[in-house]
């Protein structure tokens, strides 16, 4: 759902631009086209939101959610934090934080290193976008199954596993390969790294061959391109991509389930118990903690890079 | 989607703007099919059913499979989405008071008086079996037809019609271990570390930690199905000290998942589902389901019917029902392991052989195969846990769902947290 505040940003601009023209017929027309936007978004992003945060605030029981005020739901989500033991939300969001930054160690540099290849390597622009289309070949099948397909090749008896044995690497199978951190973070930068090197591509698509020149030119190294040049004209991207990755982890809850082997807590997985038992009151007040969390991380990074700007 | 009533509602209104009747509509209508939209776990859905109750009633039946609390969940919010629902016992706590179910007509169930002892008495065979639990014959009977209270004693109005039943214990791999296993706190046993399981349905996994807990002889619960909150902080502690300890090598939530860790080696002992382990063997894996001192913690859904059903639909899912009881479906569950409602007449539809190795217990005469034609057991093997008596008369606990189910729930959210 975060991932629509970009383009909710980039139709508030719309919508700006035009009105700074004095003549109102004008601006009446701005408005007539940003409307259609614009309710969209009411009705499947205000809408819900709204409600959501209403829900969080009612109380429930087994089979029924009774139209009454209780903070008593955002109680039982911050139970215990007080004590001196971690309490359940915190260990989840710990649990989750980690996950987002290991994803993010890995991916934005994977991501970086790909995107600049096609970029700048590639001298064709056919098999310049070839290659990018090609990156996005895994797409063409279902996230769980490119998921479920890493199973067989971890497991205890797995591929990896057997193929170490043979080879006498190892005397007793690595458990640790699947059901594990490990496992979880491979499925993450899997299923992820695309969302890193199609923003970071986008931004090192536009940036002017001849600025590369033009400090070649004045002496200055291939680091020193990388560094002062290259870094600086793709943070756009990768403020983007950033942000993809990070709600992508944050709200995952299957990837966890499936190759953390259900063992490892994640924000997702607790909102979504709570749905299954009918506890629709707890799950929304998670789901507006959640939401907070998501929209603090974002406002974070807008901090570093002035988004707006950069677009 | 049945478009019919939307379409006639749309030709009377037609018909009453043009004042004049419709010839033959109502026998138009009548010449439909009727479609029956049947909502429930995956595990019960059979194409063989459906096809056979066509065959036989000329009904159609579409299937919507979904997970054990999606049923409860669809049945809460959206009773109108479904014509049929095949839900478990445990789950009635929560989708009776929602009013969207309507009880049975007793008298229209022509095998009523034959369904089991289990669900109208609580008993097997005269001898009165274990109710902690949501026991099925604590929700049977309704006090009437659009009552959300459950009667004590017997009543015209049946709350669910019930279609397959079982009696769960652990599931283990004799080929991996090497000592017997006749306790269920063998599942907590440090020698099984990092190969053990349990499922990751909160009211389904705590009844199975209870299991364990008692097994030990810490405790003792009053209702391992009702616990009290210190009861489910003792439980609780008990399950997180061994995924501390490194006990789990991962937790499962559906039947596929049960069965590839199992067959794939990842675990050797875990809490299963019969038919899981069923499949398990089919794959020419050694799987045995272990049956334990302690007993089995035992489970049952069955056919309801929502409020909203109404004239043809309603008559088409009594027809449907009746046919379900009548034997040829009993026979055919009984085969892949479960049990059927009504005994007799499922007796009648399976070959003498099949019922003494799936009801009486006995070594196969012949070799045994399930409903689709696959071999299951060859001759000379008997069924893990005896006859139906032997099993269902030594159940220990009903899948429940507790007064402090809220409180739970948060609880297991701190399990898998920790």
């Amino acid at each position: 759902m975060t991932d629509l505040a970009l383009p909710a940003a980039a139709a508030a601009e719309r919508t700006a631009a035009p009105a700074d023209a004095a003549r109102p017929r004008g601006r009446a027309l701005a408005y007539l086209q940003a409307a259609p936007l614009a309710l969209v978004f009411l009705v499947f992003l205000v809408v819900p939101l709204v409600l959501t945060g209403i829900v969080s605030l009612w109380e429930y029981n087994e089979y029924e959610i009774i139209p009454a005020l209780t903070l008593q739901n955002y109680a039982d989500v911050f139970d215990g934090c007080l004590s001196a033991d971690l309490c359940t939300t915190l260990r989840t969001y710990m649990s989750t934080v980690k996950f987002v930054v290991l994803t993010l160690a890995i991916t934005l540099p994977l991501g970086f290193a790909i995107a600049y290849f096609l970029a700048f390597h590639i001298r064709s622009g056919t098999v310049r976008m070839g290659l990018f289309l090609l990156c996005t070949i895994p797409f063409w099948t279902s996230n769980v199954i490119r998921m479920i397909s890493w199973i067989p090749l971890l497991g205890r008896n797995g591929l990896v596993n057997d193929t170490l044995r043979t080879l006498g690497l190892i005397r007793a199978p690595i458990d640790g390969l699947l059901y594990s951190d490990f496992a979880v973070v491979l499925a993450f930068v899997h299923l992820d790294t695309v969302f890193m090197i199609v923003p970071i591509f986008n931004s090192l698509a536009r940036i002017d061959r001849r600025l590369i020149e033009a400090a070649r030119d004045g002496g200055a190294s291939g680091a020193q391109i990388l560094w002062n040049v290259v870094l600086p004209l793709a943070k756009p991207g990768i403020a983007i991509g950033t942000i993809f990755v990070t709600t992508l982890v944050m709200g995952d809850f299957v990837t966890v389930g499936v190759m953390g082997g259900q063992q490892i807590a994640s924000v997702g997985k607790v909102i979504q118990v709570q749905m299954s038992y009918l506890q629709f009151p707890a799950a929304a007040a998670n789901a507006v903690v959640l939401l907070a969390a998501v929209l603090l991380m974002i406002l974070g990074l807008t901090r570093m890079i002035d988004l707006r700007r950069e677009l | 989607m049945d478009l019919s009533p939307s379409r006639r509602t749309l030709l009377k209104g037609a018909a009453a703007l043009a004042a004049t009747p419709v010839t033959g509509f109502p026998a138009v209508h009548a010449a439909e099919p009727v479609t029956l939209r049947y909502l429930g776990t995956a595990v019960n859905q059979s194409a063989d059913i459906a096809r056979k109750v066509k065959e036989d009633l000329g009904l159609t039946i579409e299937y919507i499979p979904v997970v054990t609390d999606e049923v409860t969940k669809r049945a809460v919010t959206q009773p109108n989405s479904f014509d049929l629902i095949d839900t478990e016992y445990f789950s009635l706590k929560k989708i009776l008071p929602s009013g969207n179910l309507q009880g049975m007509d007793a008298k229209r169930i022509k095998l009523a008086d034959k369904i089991s002892s289990v669900f109208t008495k609580g008993e097997v065979a005269g001898k009165r079996i274990g109710d902690q639990g949501t026991a099925p014959k604590k929700v049977f009977y309704l006090e009437g037809q659009d009552s959300k209270k459950f009667a004590g004693e017997q009543t015209e109005w049946i709350s669910l019609i019930p279609t397959v039943y079982n009696a769960d214990t652990l599931g283990i791999r004799p080929d991996l271990i090497k000592v017997p296993v006749t306790s269920w706190k063998e599942l907590l046993n440090p020698a099984f570390k990092g190969k053990a399981s349990i499922l990751n349905i909160p009211s389904i996994g705590i009844m199975d930690a209870a299991m364990v807990v008692e097994a030990t002889g810490d405790y003792t619960y009053g209702d391992k199905g009702n616990m009290t909150k210190p009861e489910i902080d003792r439980t609780i502690k008990v399950l997180i000290e061994a995924k501390r300890a490194g006990q789990f090598r991962a937790f499962w939530q559906d039947f596929n998942e049960s069965v590839n860790l199992m067959a794939s080696g990842e675990t050797v002992i875990q809490s299963m589902w019969s038919p899981a382990v069923t499949k398990v063997r089919a794959q020419g894996v050694p799987c045995t389901y272990q049956p334990l001192k302690e007993g089995y913690r035992a489970w049952a859904s069955g056919f309801g019917i929502p409020k909203t059903l109404s004239g043809r639909k309603l008559d088409a899912a009594y027809d449907f029902i009746n046919w379900f009881l009548s034997g040829w479906a009993g026979a055919y569950l009984n085969r892949q392991g479960y049990y059927s409602a009504v005994l007799e007449t499922a007796q009648a539809n399976m070959q003498p052989y099949e019922w003494a190795f799936w009801m009486e217990g006995k070594p196969a005469e012949k070799d045994i195969l399930g409903p689709d034609g696959t071999l299951i057991e060859t001759a000379g093997a008997t069924r893990d846990g005896g006859s139906f008596d032997a099993r269902m008369g030594a159940v220990a606990c009903w899948n429940a769902v507790m007064d402090e189910n809220t409180y739970m729930v948060r609880k297991w959210n701190e399990f898998i947290a920790a």
